[in-house]
């Protein structure tokens, strides 16, 4: 069971890092806002999702598994928002010009 | 494993810090700033320093951050009329030249001290029972060291007024910042709805706990100040004009108590700013609930800027 709970710990904080890679890539290398905005929403969302379930299994109290997930959720929020904001301000700019 | 860790945040910091001074464009050279505060804040955990990273992370990072952003946006349009005035090589040169000389002395100074470094923390664990608070930093802050907390909530008022007197005269008295546009079904109102309860919660929290574990009145007063802003920049809440004598009585509010607080342990106590016997840990209780609403005003009041739009009808 043990062996279990450790082995889900390394892959899911392992597939985290990897959306965090991947959208760092993406952050850098896509051509415009918008597919940046894309990326970086993934790495955050999804990232930092699999770390926190990840990790889950090995806090010592119900209340700290709690904490992780509520800051998960804290930045599923602000991510969301602020991913909106930047995007309706750059729609904006574009129907001006 | 820890000290991989922290060799890469010593380099992270230092390139960071080396990109916030060669960075061209200002809006660039702050985004590199608060990331460099937010990582010191991971250093300071490193140290367990607990109570130093809240601050870095709230007023560090965050409060600091928010206002050079503001500062940067309203520099936009002299930005590139200031850069054609940049200054000669030679004069650059010597400002890092003396900037290195700065940084060389104080390492030496600080590999220079002895080992144990000379400390006053046996002092403090020793003497911390008197003042019946269970965390040693707010021990020092509100009873050993008061003064400089007394001062620091002085030079925030301070600080404030000077924001103030920016304003044209025909705005004083009136709403600082702008009016926001953002309606009320937006994307910014549902987080500000959704977020704020949260955040008020969190703040009095780490307020409240200030007594026993790390946390505090400065890094509550950020968080509800934040909150504050937030609800302000949806649009469900306008700023409230400056002359309002209520607001006006809030911001003096704790400063005020803290000094009266001081001023009778002059006359009780023997001492400016002692605290009679036995009546530390409620005296402490008071100076907190005081400047808790002062701080928070004086932080949201900053950043919102100097009042802009006329006085109220």
């Amino acid at each position: 069971m043990n062996l279990i709970l450790e082995l889900w710990t390394v892959v899911a904080v392992v597939v985290g890092a990897f959306f965090f890679f991947a959208g760092t890539v993406g952050l850098l290398r896509f051509p415009d806002s918008l597919t940046r905005l894309h990326a970086l929403t993934k790495a955050d969302n999804l990232g930092l999702g699999l770390v926190v379930l990840g990790l889950l299994p090995q806090v010592d109290s119900v209340s700290a598994g709690l904490k992780l997930v509520c800051i998960w959720l804290l930045v599923l929020l602000s991510g969301a928002t602020a991913g909106q904001l930047i995007a309706r301000t750059l729609h904006q700019g574009e129907s001006r010009s | 494993m820890t000290d991989v860790l922290n060799i890469g945040l010593s380099v992270l910091i230092l390139g960071l810090a080396v990109w916030t001074i060669v960075a061209r464009e200002a809006y660039a050279a702050v985004v590199g700033f608060i990331a460099y505060g937010l990582l010191l804040t991971l250093v300071w955990v490193q140290l367990q320093g607990i109570d130093v990273a809240l601050t870095e992370a709230a007023i560090g990072g965050g409060l600091t951050g928010a206002l050079l952003i503001g500062a940067a946006a309203r520099l936009r349009g002299t930005e590139t009329a200031a850069r054609a005035e940049r200054p000669r090589s030679a004069s650059r040169c010597l400002a890092a030249g003396v900037s290195c000389a700065v940084a060389v002395a104080l390492a030496i100074c600080v590999l220079a001290l002895p080992e144990p470094a000379p400390t006053l923390a046996p002092e403090v664990l020793a003497n911390m029972a008197v003042t019946e608070v269970g965390n040693p930093i707010t021990a020092v802050l509100l009873a050993f060291r008061a003064m400089d907390t007394l001062l620091e909530a002085i030079v925030l008022l301070f600080a404030l007024i000077g924001v103030w007197s920016l304003a044209p005269d025909r705005a004083w008295g009136g709403r600082p910042g702008l009016l926001q546009a953002a309606g009320p079904n937006g994307m910014l109102a549902f987080a500000a709805r959704a977020l704020a309860p949260i955040g008020v919660v969190t703040g009095m929290y780490i307020f409240w706990i200030g007594a026993d574990h790390p946390g505090g009145k400065f890094q509550g007063a950020t968080i509800l100040a934040a909150m504050w802003l937030l609800v302000m920049m949806a649009g469900l809440a306008d700023a409230p004009p400056i002359s309002r004598s209520w607001l006006r009585g809030l911001l003096v509010a704790g400063p005020l108590a803290f000094i009266g607080i001081g001023a009778v342990g002059a006359v009780q106590a023997g001492a400016f700013l002692a605290y009679p016997e036995g009546f530390a840990k409620p005296l402490i209780l008071v100076i907190e609930f005081a400047l808790m609403p002062s701080l928070t005003l004086i932080l949201g009041l900053m950043l919102l800027g100097a009042p802009q739009r006329g006085k109220a009808p």
